[in-house]
């Protein structure tokens, strides 16, 4: 803020704090002359008596006053003076994040001793990685990671990008993108139908090899889904066969994923979280697809 | 024709009609109030369809019970007050129909125009900038008769409801076209000229001095003239209404960051709104003392005139909620209160008991006097709107209270691991009993509204005629 603004601030606020003490202190009258006297105008019957301020009402306008100023000595109000206090809001927001992170690291370092898998049979870890899943997880992928429309089920043992200790914990800390892009153009309006009609039956493992889409899907699905639409994790694209599916299964949703491509974010968490609470939370998602916690669709 | 002859001083014309129609859009707006309470517990009830969704139908609510029938109320009873506190009859001519036939037609468009979802999306400003304009010209068109009546007064001074309805008039004006300045991409489009942090302080200059203007100084308007009238004693003490008033309006000005507290507004300006807000306490109550100690000496007659009850309960609510938001407008208060159902309970204690019950201890103080009636149809019917009054308002601020504590606990609430105890959906399983009493206090509300509907019916079509003999001395006072 430029010195003209700053003096702006302060001299209109003096100016109506000023304003407002003389309009009390000018009115107050101590003691009335006579009781109940009037002032002598009458408004369609109306009269108004001159009676004095009430003085506890006068006191406490007097203690908001007084309060303001010593509040705005201690605190930024003035322009650019910042308070004697020092007080900022991002100061007091700094300090209760750090304070927090303070409290609660012992507690996480812990477990940057287990690996993975040990970590992840640990009951009390698990109860902390629960709550971690639920505050920063649980919005996209379900309080149970059972996952929706767009955002993957995490507890199906099916993998988009792999379900190993260090593939799970490299898509938390750094994120995913996956990019389908949009065939429509390209197939044409028969060659959609049929290419739908092809992956439709891939994950049914009844493909026949005269589908006149099966040499298209050679040349433009084969690169990232594999010749025999198994997926590759290296790129994060979707296993075909195994009639799970991100953007819905029928054969509607997957003509729009064709036609269309899809787009999917996994937002990086590495500077949302702290290493050690990513471990953790590793740990947890590990354990989701474990043979005990597996969602039955 | 009787009318013309015994009271030719005054022009009801316009009074009658914005009075009645505040009985009308108050219904509407309630009702509407209801529906969305009712969402909130029932989601089904938005029938899937975007025209009755809870997203549209909230703002259709806010306009409807803040502009329709508050604007009615506040139009009808200062045209009322402002001529026979003068003793002058309406200026303006024809821009006095225009002020009623256009305002109703502002309500209409908002009633078309926001469930189609068609939105500004600022706060209580909601409507598109063709609206917009017509508001504006409307609202001068109500200045000119409003000032032009002052202007012909047949007294020295100017009585202090009219300094209220009159601060209400400029300062609404002001605000209206400074927040509502926009870009227009279409007929039903345009966008703020206004961006960020500066659109948010705007908005909230706006929203707040909507509740300080229109919400609280037109309302006392209204309270100075029918407090003192429905009481029949003088008005407690003139330099007490200097004094609030000019502090009133200078410091409520003032107090708009406090919407804003823990956001990306400097904390400068959050601090100022903070101090500000405070000090605002002591001007509010002045009004609220004005009022009730006006009635010293004549308490009695409380037990009698459920009208002059509407009317004290009525500041007793402005002054519960008058407190409560300067306590709210406190930082450390306001962390826990913002966003949750408290800030919705205060503002439905200002706007059911204080807006709301001093509107209609109004009301039923004009209708008999303005259609020439002895008294009200039924006076036990107001006794009853009163109590259906008191006790929904009650039950709304009380659930929302209970709502609004749980809701800002719960979200606060962290394990010693350092995560969230609760998610969000759990504080919306917690506020489900909330819900349910509140949806009841506002039918409850809303069903005195229509007690009041059919008694200003019964009255206007099978009310006694007042006495020829009583006419002439209302014209000479």
């Amino acid at each position: 803020m430029s010195s003209f603004w700053s003096m702006w601030i302060v001299v209109l606020t003096t100016i109506s704090i000023v304003l407002i003490t003389w309009l009390l202190f000018s009115n107050r009258k101590i003691k009335s002359t006579k009781a109940n006297q009037t002032t002598g105008h009458v408004y369609d019957g109306i009269e108004e008596y001159d009676n004095p301020l009430p003085s506890w009402w006068f006191k406490m306008f007097v203690a908001s006053i007084v309060f303001a100023i010593g509040y705005l000595i201690a605190y930024p109000g003035m322009g650019n003076f910042p308070g004697l206090l020092n007080w900022t809001s991002v100061g007091k927001w700094e300090n209760e994040v750090q304070q927090a992170e303070q409290a609660t690291e012992s507690l996480y370092q812990d477990f940057m001793n287990k690996d993975i898998p040990a970590l992840a049979q640990d009951k009390k870890a698990m109860r902390l990685g629960k709550r971690i899943f639920a505050n920063n997880c649980a919005i996209c992928h379900g309080v149970n990671a059972e996952g929706s429309y767009g955002f993957p089920n995490l507890s199906d043992h099916d993998w988009l990008y792999g379900g190993s200790p260090e593939q799970i914990r490299t898509s938390i800390t750094n994120g995913r993108s996956g990019s389908m892009p949009a065939w429509g153009s390209m197939l044409g309006h028969d060659g959609l139908a049929a290419m739908t009609d092809y992956v439709v039956n891939l994950s049914k493992a009844t493909t026949a090899d005269d589908n006149p889409a099966a040499k298209q899907f050679a040349m433009m699905c084969s690169a990232c889904h594999g010749a025999d639409g198994s997926g590759n994790q290296m790129m994060g694209a979707a296993n075909l066969r195994d009639n799970i599916w991100l953007y819905g299964g029928d054969a509607g949703r997957i003509k729009q994923s064709i036609a269309k491509g899809r787009n999917g974010q996994m937002p990086a968490h590495h500077d949302k979280l702290s290493e050690e609470k990513i471990y953790l939370l590793t740990a947890y998602v590990y354990q989701l697809s474990s043979a005990e916690n597996t969602n039955k669709p | 024709m009787d009318s013309q002859t015994q009271q030719p001083l005054y022009d009801y014309r316009a009074v009658k009609m914005f009075t009645v129609m505040a009985v009308v859009w108050g219904i509407v707006g309630m009702s509407v109030g209801v529906l969305i309470a009712a969402q909130l517990i029932w989601p089904v009830l938005n029938f899937d369809t975007p025209w009755l969704s809870f997203g549209r139908l909230r703002p259709l609510h806010t306009n409807a019970v803040i502009f329709a029938f508050g604007g009615c109320a506040l139009m009808g009873s200062s045209f009322y007050v402002v001529q026979r506190t003068c003793q002058a009859r309406l200026a303006g001519g024809p821009l006095i129909p225009f002020v009623f036939w256009g305002w109703q037609l502002v309500i209409v468009l908002a009633a078309i125009t926001l469930p189609m979802g068609y939105t500004s999306t600022k706060e209580y400003a909601e409507l598109e900038w063709p609206i917009d304009i017509l508001i504006t010209l409307v609202w001068v068109a109500y200045a000119i008769v409003f000032f032009g009546t002052i202007m012909k007064r047949r007294m020295s001074h100017i009585y202090v409801a009219n300094w209220f309805y009159g601060a209400f008039i400029i300062t609404v004006a002001v605000l209206h076209i400074v927040n509502s300045l926009a870009v227009p991409v279409s007929l039903t489009k345009s966008y703020s000229i206004y961006s960020g942090a500066v659109d948010a302080m705007v908005q909230w200059w706006y929203g707040h001095n909507a509740v300080g203007f229109y919400l609280t100084a037109g309302f006392l308007g209204m309270m100075y003239y029918f407090v003192p009238k429905q009481a029949g004693r003088p008005v407690y003490s003139y330099r007490l209404s200097i004094v609030h008033f000019w502090a009133l309006v200078s410091v409520y000005i003032w107090a708009g960051p406090h919407h804003l507290h823990y956001t990306a507004l400097p904390d400068w300006a959050q601090s100022l709104g903070m101090v500000m807000s405070l000090i605002l306490l002591a001007p509010s109550w002045g009004g609220m003392i004005n009022g009730m100690m006006t009635l010293s000496g004549a308490w009695h007659k409380l037990r009698t005139d459920p009208i002059l009850r509407f009317l004290v309960v009525s500041l007793s609510f402005y002054g519960m909620s008058t407190f409560e938001g300067p306590m709210m407008a406190i930082k450390t208060v306001n962390s826990l209160s913002h966003y949750t159902d408290w800030t919705i309970g205060h503002v439905h204690s200002g706007a059911l008991g204080w807006v709301a019950m001093i509107s209609i201890g109004t009301i039923y103080h004009l209708i008999p006097v303005l259609f020439e009636k002895e008294k009200m149809h039924s006076i036990p019917a107001i006794n009853l709107h009163f109590w259906l009054s008191t006790i929904g308002t009650v039950l709304y601020i009380a659930s929302m209270w209970v709502n609004g504590i749980v809701q800002g606990l719960m979200w606060r609430a962290y394990n010693s691991d350092g995560s969230l105890t609760y998610s969000f959906a759990e504080s919306v399983v917690a506020s489900h009993p909330g819900y349910i009493v509140r949806f009841i206090g506002g039918s409850i509300f809303l069903f005195g509204m229509l007690v009041m509907a059919w008694n200003v019916w019964q009255t206007i079509r099978n009310g006694e005629e007042l006495a020829a003999a009583s006419s002439p001395a209302e014209v000479a006072a």
